[in-house]
């Protein structure tokens, strides 16, 4: 494996760091991001773009670095945001659990602390999430929910440069007694 | 047995949520129930940390401006070109003040005027998702605010309630891809289903091809729905045009014109009569006959041997070869780029009250079955 693999790739799965986030955080942080999603916008119309709480999904599925956790995790965000929505309860759930599961498991794979990483995963899981969340529409409730594939590429390049400020915030907020 | 579990227990669990959530949708579509509990967990928990946040924007923001006033009323007698600017400054406030006063004044000049019991909401979120046509009003069911109640503005129909919660509801808007409303066309009364597109416009469905409706011709609630009183604007016809099956028309709504800051709740709709306006067309048009017909008819009243347009074509032909001396049959094509000369036509018979010399009426002006654009001035 050359440098550059060397530094995506962890050679070991276990190897790195395990984040921990006081309880409290990983309360307010998810309801932060959700709230922002819904009052925001109102006065900011292009806010609406930003999919803070996927942001928040991904960063602590990745920090996490345990599927269930993951799973549990998008679970209930994306089940927060379908109550917020007007669509019945599971859409964003599944799709969340999905994007946690999946997420947690690559960090297992990946140096997820490189901004590089988050940059890309932040992109893929925007785009999966987008994609997932239209094709349940499409095939569970029968809805035209639009999809256009360059609209979604630009707001996954957005939402992933978004997400390498908001990773690093959010980095502030690990605990210091991290596990090794 | 328990190392199966412990080697697939990620994927395991990960199937278990899914599954879970598939059996709670099932339950959602199929008896279309809604898992109410949790939705009023949720919008009990976000909602009123945004109606916090609103008051403390609202609350900041008239300090800030109240503060930057005050500090250029001390500059005023210092400098007077920050004099020039704090004018126009104070202007520009007044101007949304104004404005603010306005549209308050507008809604509660409608909230009298209109013959329906309303109540009045501010808008204190959107819904999730980035295609989203949702949003939250602070007025729930401690209020008497219950689902399928509409919401408007002085303007027009803004949407209706989806769900109430103790302390707001949420309101599907009319441009929504799911929201549907009976409308009627204000000239013709052409009824139709308004449904949103997703974007800032709404289309109207289900109008035939053979009726009548004009860009520019607004469009108000006919009441059929029961969840929109009867008379309520609904917005005005940007596009009408003719589709495969049924007319392609495209309103502006006119609900949002004024921004969506304040609405009305209708907790009890009356229907209203809706406004006259000017039909279209009446009575009945006669066309003129065919000139074809009129030369060879000459206005004499016999009928035409010239029935059709092939009878004109083989005629239009025979002249040609007339002209050139050509014999059909023969060797030989005439040029058929040469145009034949006009055959005077039979002096007009005498005899009066002739139809095909009765002057046609005045033609109306014609109904816009092709694709028009709006005029932008409002009726």
């Amino acid at each position: 494996m050359n440098d550059l693999g060397g530094h995506l790739l962890m050679e070991t799965p276990r190897r790195s760091r395990v984040s921990r986030f006081r309880p409290a955080v990983f309360l307010l942080v998810p309801l932060a991001a959700v709230l922002f999603q819904v009052y925001v916008p109102l006065f900011v119309e292009y806010f609406g773009y930003l999919e803070l709480p996927l942001l928040v999904t991904v960063y602590f599925a990745l920090m996490g670095r345990k599927p269930v956790a993951g799973v549990f995790l998008g679970a209930i965000i994306g089940l927060v945001q379908d109550s917020l929505s007007h669509q019945p309860l599971g859409m964003f759930g599944i799709v969340k659990t999905l994007v946690g599961y999946f997420a947690a498991s690559m960090s297992q794979r990946f140096d997820v602390d490189n901004p590089a990483i988050r940059l890309i995963l932040g992109f893929f899981f925007f785009f999966f999430h987008q994609f997932f969340y239209w094709v349940l529409g499409r095939a569970l409730l029968g809805q035209p929910i639009p999809f256009d594939p360059l609209q979604n590429f630009a707001l996954g390049m957005l939402n992933s440069a978004v997400s390498l400020p908001v990773f690093y915030a959010l980095d502030k907020l690990k605990d210091r007694g991290e596990l090794r | 047995m328990d190392f199966i579990l412990n080697r697939y227990r990620n994927i395991s669990v990960l199937l278990a949520v899914i599954l879970a959530q598939l059996v709670l949708l099932a339950y959602q579509v199929k008896g279309n129930n809604d898992v109410r509990l949790i939705r009023v967990w949720a919008v009990t928990a976000v909602t009123p940390l945004a109606r916090v946040l609103e008051g403390f924007r609202s609350s900041t923001f008239g300090f800030l401006k109240d503060y930057v006033v005050l500090v250029d009323t001390r500059a005023e007698n210092a400098r007077l070109v920050e004099e020039l600017g704090r004018l126009r400054m104070e202007n520009q406030y007044l101007k949304t003040e104004l404005a603010t006063a306005d549209r308050a004044q507008a809604l509660a000049a409608f909230e009298k005027r209109s013959p329906s019991k309303t109540i009045a909401a501010r808008i204190i979120g959107t819904g999730t998702g980035a295609n989203s046509k949702m949003v939250f009003v602070d007025r729930g069911t401690t209020s008497g605010v219950q689902k399928g109640m509409a919401v408007v503005t002085p303007d027009g129909i803004v949407g209706k309630v989806l769900a109430s919660y103790p302390t707001a509801a949420q309101v599907l808007l009319i441009t929504d891809p799911t929201f549907a409303a009976g409308v009627v066309s204000e000239k013709n009364r052409v009824p139709g289903v308004l449904k949103g597109l997703g974007r800032g416009a709404c289309s109207v469905e289900y109008v035939e091809i053979e009726e009548k409706v004009e860009a520019g011709e607004w469009y108000y609630t006919s009441g059929d729905d029961r969840v929109f009183p009867k008379g309520l604007p609904v917005g005005r016809a940007s596009v009408v045009r003719t589709g495969k099956l049924f007319k392609e028309i495209f309103i502006v709504p006119s609900g949002f014109q004024r921004g969506l800051e304040e609405v009305l709740v209708v907790i009890e709709g009356v229907h209203q009569p809706l406004p006259e306006g000017q039909v279209a067309a009446e009575g009945s048009y006669a066309m003129p006959p065919p000139p074809d017909e009129q030369q060879s008819a000459g206005g004499s009243g016999q009928r035409s041997d010239m029935a059709t347009d092939a009878d004109r074509v083989r005629r239009q032909y025979q002249r040609i070869g007339e002209a050139q001396g050509h014999q059909f049959g023969g060797p030989g094509v005439p040029n058929f780029n040469v145009r034949p000369p006009q055959q005077k036509p039979p002096a007009p018979a005498p005899a009066a009250g002739s139809p095909a010399q009765t002057p046609a009426p005045a033609a109306p002006k014609p109904a816009g079955d092709s694709q028009q654009q709006a005029a932008p001035s409002r009726p």
